[in-house]
């Protein structure tokens, strides 16, 4: 065990992105630029299989999972001009793109027009190159934090970020107060916090 | 604008992850559009959700889904980016959207009581919360009085005091439903304030016993 933490913690000391995030960014930048469709293919293979699983988590059906895959695959397609680098990494990206077309699914089956909100996708404020430079690490950080935090607040992270469960389910799935929940989900944030503030 | 009052880090992570009901996800979203601060913690927070995507069991995809997607790609218009902002700066973009770009004087208020005036906001029948705008006259003072449940309220203009400090435009109180308060609107103008409440059979009942006008405080 502690073998294993090592290896993660030495691999992720490593400055900047992953390999894996830096090919998904390029192939992102031959959509955007020139609507490559090979560059496409690459990032449904690589990506499309965790997005399906996301969508299963989350409660669809194998064929509902499917619909939302290429849904959440078009928006990339169409909206590969949008991503921001200094906003966060490609799949955060598309977690956001997949997480807003759920939402938007449980709506639509309420029957009752969208109300659109329309705030994910919108560009962030420019970042300063400094900023930039800042945030390199940062999805290195991330990954590392979730190595470290409490299992009681991974355990919510990951009921409310993948299993799409609200905190007042998540306190009563878990039998705690509600309270309980709130302040994990707030020491979760701080862990985070520190994490991202640490040097490296 | 400056901002003293922000989110619960805890409100900010399940809007993140999307666990929000709509009601509040709207007064959320567009608090996080004025505000720079909680808007990097909403950054910060979003990050979990993607390397917890990342970090997923692949599950094989179709050769079908595969096929199917590819041949959208030449039908699937291109996103129009940068939108143009409908919002005149007088409200944060989600909520311009609601109200269709027009300005709050311009909507048809409902009077409650002497002094008090809403706005119901569409919400999708799958949300349990209520979503309104409330105006409330300069000078007026609630009753003290708590919350069914969570509630969160957005200043839109205007200004009120309470135990907790003053809040004005930008402002966010993301109350627990625990807490007990008595708001009193400042003199000089009305308080306008956009408003998720999850109990609302419990708001008209606290707008029943409203608000007397307190002159002079």
């Amino acid at each position: 065990m502690l073998a294993v933490r090592w290896n993660m913690l030495t691999k992720d000391n490593r400055p900047g992105p992953t390999g894996g995030e830096l090919a998904s960014r390029r192939l992102i930048q031959r959509i955007a630029k020139n609507l490559d469709r090979e560059a496409f293919a690459s990032l449904f293979d690589a990506i499309a299989p965790r997005v399906k699983s996301f969508m299963i988590r989350k409660g669809a059906s194998p064929d509902l999972a499917e619909d939302l895959v290429q849904e959440t695959m078009i928006n990339v397609w169409t909206k590969a001009g949008m991503f921001d680098p200094a906003k966060g990494t490609v799949l955060t990206w598309v977690f956001t793109i997949a997480r807003n077309l759920r939402i938007d699914r449980i709506r639509r089956e309420s029957s009752r027009p969208l109300a659109e909100l329309g705030d994910y996708d919108a560009p962030s404020d420019a970042p300063g190159s400094e900023e930039v430079l800042a945030r390199k690490d940062e999805a290195r950080c991330v990954a590392r934090a979730l190595i470290g935090i409490a299992p009681e607040q991974r355990e919510i992270l990951i009921l409310s970020f993948v299993d799409d469960v609200p905190q007042s389910e998540i306190a009563r799935r878990l039998n705690l107060p509600l309270g309980t929940v709130k302040s994990r989900m707030r020491l979760a944030y701080n862990h985070l916090r520190k994490t991202l503030e640490q040097p490296n | 604008m400056n901002i003293d009052h922000h989110l619960d880090p805890a409100t900010i992570m399940a809007h993140a992850a999307g666990t929000l009901d709509e009601a509040f996800h709207v007064v959320v979203a567009s608090h996080v559009t004025w505000c720079p601060v909680c808007r990097e913690i909403a950054r910060q927070a979003t990050q979990l959700g993607g390397e917890m995507l990342g970090q997923l069991e692949a599950t094989l995809v179709s050769d079908e889904c595969r096929s199917k997607t590819l041949s959208k790609l030449d039908t699937a218009t291109l996103h129009c980016f940068p939108k143009s902002p409908q919002s005149r700066g007088e409200v944060p973009e989600p909520l311009a959207h609601l109200i269709g770009g027009k300005s709050l004087a311009d909507l048809a208020w409902k009077r409650k009581a002497p002094g008090l005036a809403l706005f119901d906001l569409p919400v999708s029948r799958a949300s349990s919360g209520k979503l309104f705008l409330m105006r409330i006259a300069p000078g007026m003072a609630m009753p003290e009085h708590g919350h069914g449940g969570a509630e969160i309220t957005l200043i839109l203009s205007g200004a009120y005091n309470d135990k907790f400090g003053r809040y004005a435009q930008g402002d966010v109180a993301d109350l627990d439903d625990s807490i007990e308060h008595q708001p009193v609107v400042e003199t000089g103008a009305a308080c306008i304030c956009l408003v998720a409440t999850q109990a609302p059979t419990r708001f008209k009942s606290w707008a029943a016993r409203l608000l007397q006008p307190l002159i002079g405080i």
